[in-house]
């Protein structure tokens, strides 16, 4: 299940409000799964100014590279450089040590637009159907 | 010996491999040590372990020599032995570039009948012989698409249109060329969706890349029609020549419509691949592109045949005139062939790829149910959905002493196999390869975990990709010995 | 004619055609509209093997071959000795008739030899890390001077004079292709500030040699990456590219054991910084293990390339020189150590000992008074076409006219394969004029 305070993206970033004009960054467990073995990161450095739904980097695995977006709007703070370092941990703990980035938002409101767990629960049931109906002949 | 010494574990300080005469001159004073290197770090074995470890390392290798090699778009038909003498021949591997050209009238008459041929058998008017690789061709190909829109006052041409089934160095190039890239969708039929096409051909388009056959192994029946919109928009309509083998001594592409075609010698003209290369990429064109075409083009005047450079050239892509010796290899196949020769190519290539279609369609789940030209795709979705994936199908394969298709292209299919015989194999190799894929589908419901596991045969087994992309170990380092 | 090539007999294919369900080949065409698919091919009529060697000696036979003709011409294609072990490996079938290595458990050979390649090639540049190799010289320049766009995020190249001008042609038209923008840069001259590399030639395309270590420091000054152009073969006595702090250094690998083969296939060596790896276009092998725990090779970083990352590629190029990388890990192996060094100061003595001695002639002069290692321009007292018809007709092919860019003068190349004799005779008739 997907953590109830993290909030989520249509890309499969979630969020996490650390108080009312920070939050935590990272990818959604779907996103790791889709990715499989998570082999690099492209990330902004701190200072970075970025924007809700723009691209700010790159997850790579083995065989695919897909953009990461940003899931509101603000400047970086820090880069997690454990995940830096060790890119398998997105895999292994996408919601807790797979942590990418922490962010200072300029638009709180922004949150807003997200969707919570539920709507994101519901969202991954759906394509997790499309993905097995695919599968039938 | 084995190959599990890197060279520097088989290097010994004062071994030597190689024997050069004295110097036969007196010395000159060496020039300021600020210009010279103090150390060079380079492996010390003798003739003897070197040729033993490269053999070694040879028999490690699985080749069309070895055996079946089905990889769809790759064309990996047998290449005869004899052309690797040609290219051996002392007037045409001896040869330098820059020589003068009445020294080299032989090398200049081969590529300028190389160029006469390879515009006959695609239906243009010219040819460049330059680009190294198909990819390069590809390129240059765009390139004259860019010049001629700029040589026509277009400049809001921006766009590439290429299918949804492209291969990937067909957007690589378009971005190589400053292009931006629009998507044309396929029907249910693998065809092109000619409502897609309408809707995206318009006067910001340059040119749609589309590949005949498709890279699903099909002929798009409706091609004039597509050639014929891209015109009347004011585009221009390329193919990736990959897929030609289907159309050998039998379709000209002029006559379909394209303006340009880019070919692989290294695939339909039987030159070996070499693990990567060299290959050689020309690209034949219509009138209207040829004055755009790349130094050099070979020439006759007057019975003597020169290096001449096209009135609005886009310049030089490489810097010589190609790989000539993949070029002499090519040659001597189309003048072994003929005409007839290369019609049997083609006959045989779509025969066996139909063979294969229909002894394997009981087992694999085969998304286009119509004749394929001379690859077939199949989908491993049956297959997944008893969790076993493409992959390990393939890996399986090796554990059989055969070369896997290749898999997961095109990227419309799921689980994509895509399966091209050519024309070189006989009907037993294609039967023991339908037997090696029924058994495989039996151990997919019977015993998967061989397939998860495989190859267990192979010099290697299954490698991790991971630890390579996330740790890369790309070259050893060998310690600083000094001039002793 | 029945064809060695199709491996099918009539009787197969009636076996065939009877399970397809169809009763003949022709149907299986249906697909292409009646009209065109019965095209007529001129082509001449097919002979066998046996005619067409006989044709193809003849045609061979038309050529000066270097083997029979001395040779003092470079200028980017050039003559060194290639040792028999390097035609032994690549001539095995199972190196020359391999694909791409994509299954790797079936392709270590490949793998391996690439890796050997890589490290021989960072070994010999000095740099980091190597590719499995480019097309030729001149487009691994291309595509490095596209890179350095990439990193500095910067549209303008900077290519100095002596660079040779055949290259700054094919780096012009990469450039040019992405609507980038490109500067002639003389060797005094600065560097604007919008130029995201300097390219230089070390020799130089006249021969001799620059001072590298003020080329770099004037690209870091503004930010920009250095990218060498090197000859191999000089690595074996003169200061790395990695030595003196490039960041991009490409060559040639035709002379490290492939014969000039009128031009191709060359063999595009391609090293760069550690920092810059996930830039790099080409192939890229790495070794790893497998389930067993047993050391072995895969293409790595594979998300750069075109198959991956198709529009947001580094480069578009799959099919490479796989074969001729492998034969100049061959070479290098070889050779090694003190083999590649004694290759070098043979060119370099013999050069030399040629350069004198054209310099002591009336009417010849040496254009560039510095270090030359193989290559050296001089000025001669008629057209160098004229002296190259006369060296011609003594069994000389003559150096490359370069009057274009100084008055009748004259590129000349001297190579171990060069004997004092030879040099001798070339001395001789350059006398006479």
């Amino acid at each position: 299940m997907n953590p109830q305070e993290y909030k989520y993206t249509p890309e499969h970033e979630w969020i996490c409000p650390e108080s009312k004009d920070k939050g935590k960054v990272g990818l959604a467990d779907y996103a790791q799964s889709q990715l499989g073995d998570i082999v690099f990161l492209y990330l902004p450095a701190p200072g970075t100014q970025v924007k809700q739904g723009k691209k700010m980097g790159e997850v790579e695995s083995v065989k695919a590279v897909s953009d990461i977006f940003a899931p509101v709007s603000g400047q970086v703070l820090e880069v997690n450089q454990t995940v830096i370092d060790e890119p398998g941990l997105v895999n292994k703990d996408p919601y807790g040590a797979g942590w990418l980035l922490r962010l200072e938002l300029s638009k709180p409101p922004e949150l807003d637009a997200l969707m919570d767990s539920d709507e994101y629960d519901k969202l991954i049931a759906q394509l997790s159907e499309e993905e097995s109906e695919q599968t039938e002949d | 010996m084995s190959h599990n010494h890197l060279l520097p574990e088989i290097s010994k300080p004062g071994k030597i491999g190689y024997s050069l005469p004295a110097l036969d001159v007196p010395p000159t004073e060496l020039p300021p040590k600020e210009l010279l290197r103090q150390e060079l770090e380079l492996p010390e074995v003798s003739e003897v372990e070197l040729m033993r470890y490269f053999t070694a390392l040879s028999k490690l290798n699985y080749g069309v020599d070895t055996g079946f090699y089905p990889l769809g778009s790759c064309t990996m038909k047998y290449n005869p032995k004899w052309h690797e003498d040609i290219a051996k021949l002392s007037g045409f591997a001896s040869i330098n570039p820059l020589q003068p050209e009445e020294s080299v009238q032989g090398a200049m008459q081969l590529m300028f009948e190389l160029q006469e041929y390879l515009a006959e058998i695609t239906g243009m008017n010219a040819t460049s012989l330059v680009p190294i690789a198909g990819a390069h061709g590809e390129f240059t190909g765009l390139l004259l698409v860019k010049a001629y829109h700029q040589d026509q006052g277009d400049e809001a041409r921006k766009k590439i249109l290429l299918t949804d089934s492209s291969h990937g160095t067909n957007p690589a190039s378009a971005v190589m060329c400053g292009f931006e890239i629009g998507t044309v969708a396929s029907d249910s039929e693998g065809n092109v969706d000619m409502k897609s096409l309408e809707s995206v051909m318009n006067e910001e388009v340059a040119a749609l890349t589309l590949t005949m056959p498709t890279t699903l192994g099909l002929f798009d029946p409706k091609i004039l029609e597509i050639s014929q919109l891209v015109h009347e928009r004011g585009g221009l309509l390329g193919a990736d020549g990959a897929n030609l083998n289907a159309l050998l001594g039998r379709v000209k592409f002029g006559e379909l419509g394209y303006d340009y075609v880019q070919l692989n010698l290294h695939k339909t003209f039987s030159t070996p691949h070499g693990g990567g290369g060299p290959g050689s990429g020309p690209v034949c064109v219509k009138e209207g592109l040829a004055d755009f075409l790349p130094w050099p083009l070979v020439i006759k005047n007057d019975g003597r045949y020169k290096f001449v450079s096209q009135a609005k050239s886009i310049g030089r892509i490489a810097n010589f005139y190609g790989n000539f010796c993949v070029m002499c290899k090519a040659y001597a196949y189309i003048r072994s062939l003929g005409a007839e020769g290369l019609k049997e190519v083609s006959e045989n290539a779509v025969l066996n790829a139909n063979y294969l279609k229909e002894k394997l369609k009981p087992y694999y789940y085969l998304p286009y149910d119509r004749t394929c030209m001379h690859e077939v795709v199949f989908s491993g979705k049956r297959q997944k959905a008893k969790g076993v994936r493409t992959v390990d199908i393939a890996k399986r394969l090796l554990d059989y002493g055969l070369h896997p298709p290749t898999v997961y292209f095109p990227l419309i299919v799921d689980e994509a196999l895509m399966i091209e015989p050519t024309e070189t194999e006989s009907k037993q190799t294609l039967d023991a390869f339908v037997e090696a894929m029924k058994e495989i589908a039996r151990d997919v419901e019977e015993n998967p975990e061989i397939l998860h596991t495989a190859p267990h045969n192979t010099p290697v087994r299954r490698l991790d990709d991971v630890r390579a992309a996330r740790n890369p170990d790309l070259r050893w380092e060998m310690r600083s010995q000094g001039f002793g | 004619m029945p064809s060695p090539y199709v491996a099918n007999t009539d009787a197969d294919r009636r076996i065939m055609l009877r399970k397809i369900g169809v009763g003949s080949i022709e149907e299986l065409f249906e697909d292409i509209p009646e009209k065109l698919r019965h095209a007529q091919f001129k082509l001449p009529s097919p002979l066998s093997e046996l005619e067409l060697k006989k044709k193809l000696n003849q045609l061979a036979s038309l050529n000066a071959s270097l083997d029979d003709y001395a040779c003092f011409l470079g200028g980017g294609s050039y003559r060194h000795f290639i040792p028999s072990t390097v035609e032994h490996v690549i001539s095995r079938s199972e190196l020359y008739t391999a694909y791409t290595p994509y299954q790797a458990e079936v392709s270590q050979g490949t793998l391996q030899g690439t890796y050997e390649y890589q490290s021989l090639a960072c070994q010999l540049t000095g740099m980091e890390v190597s590719n499995a190799g480019m097309y030729d010289g001149s487009t691994a320049a291309a595509e490095a001077a596209i890179m350095a766009c990439m990193i500095t995020k910067r549209g303008k190249v900077a290519v100095s004079t002596t660079v040779n001008p055949t290259y700054r042609d094919v780096i012009s038209t990469y450039v040019k292709g992405r609507n980038l923008s490109i500067e002639a840069v003389e060797l005094n001259s600065s560097l604007s500030s919008d130029c995201a590399c300097l390219v230089g030639q070390q020799p130089n395309f006249f021969g001799y040699l620059e001072e590298m270590e003020a080329h770099v420091q004037k690209a870091h000054d503004i930010g920009a990456l250095f990218i060498a152009i090197v000859d191999p073969i000089s690595l074996g006595m003169f200061k790395p590219p990695g030595h003196y702090g490039a960041d991009i250094a490409v060559a040639d690998g035709q002379a490290l054991g492939n014969p000039t083969s009128f031009g191709g296939p060359g063999l595009g060596v391609f090293t760069c910084r550690q920092e810059y790896l996930r830039q790099m276009p080409g192939r890229i092998v790495g070794k790893t293990v497998d389930v067993e725990g047993k050391p072995g090779y895969v293409m790595t970083l594979v998300t750069r390339e075109q198959y991956i990352r198709r529009e947001r590629a580094t480069s578009n190029i799959c099919t490479s020189e796989a074969l001729m990388a492998l034969a100049a890990a061959v070479y290098l192996a070889t050779l090694g150590r003190r083999g590649l060094r004694q290759v070098a100061e043979l060119c370099y003595h013999k050069a030399h000992y040629a350069a004198d001695k054209i310099a002591k002639l009336k009417g010849y002069s040496l254009v560039f008074p510095k270090p030359f290692f193989k290559e050296f321009a001089i000025r001669c007292p008629v057209a160098p076409s004229e002296i190259n018809r006369a060296l011609f007709k003594a069994g000389i092919i003559g150096g490359l006219d370069v009057s274009h860019m100084i008055d009748n003068s004259m590129l000349l190349c001297v190579t171990e394969m060069n004997t004092k004799q030879e040099v001798d005779r070339l001395v001789e008739i350059l006398g006479a004029f």
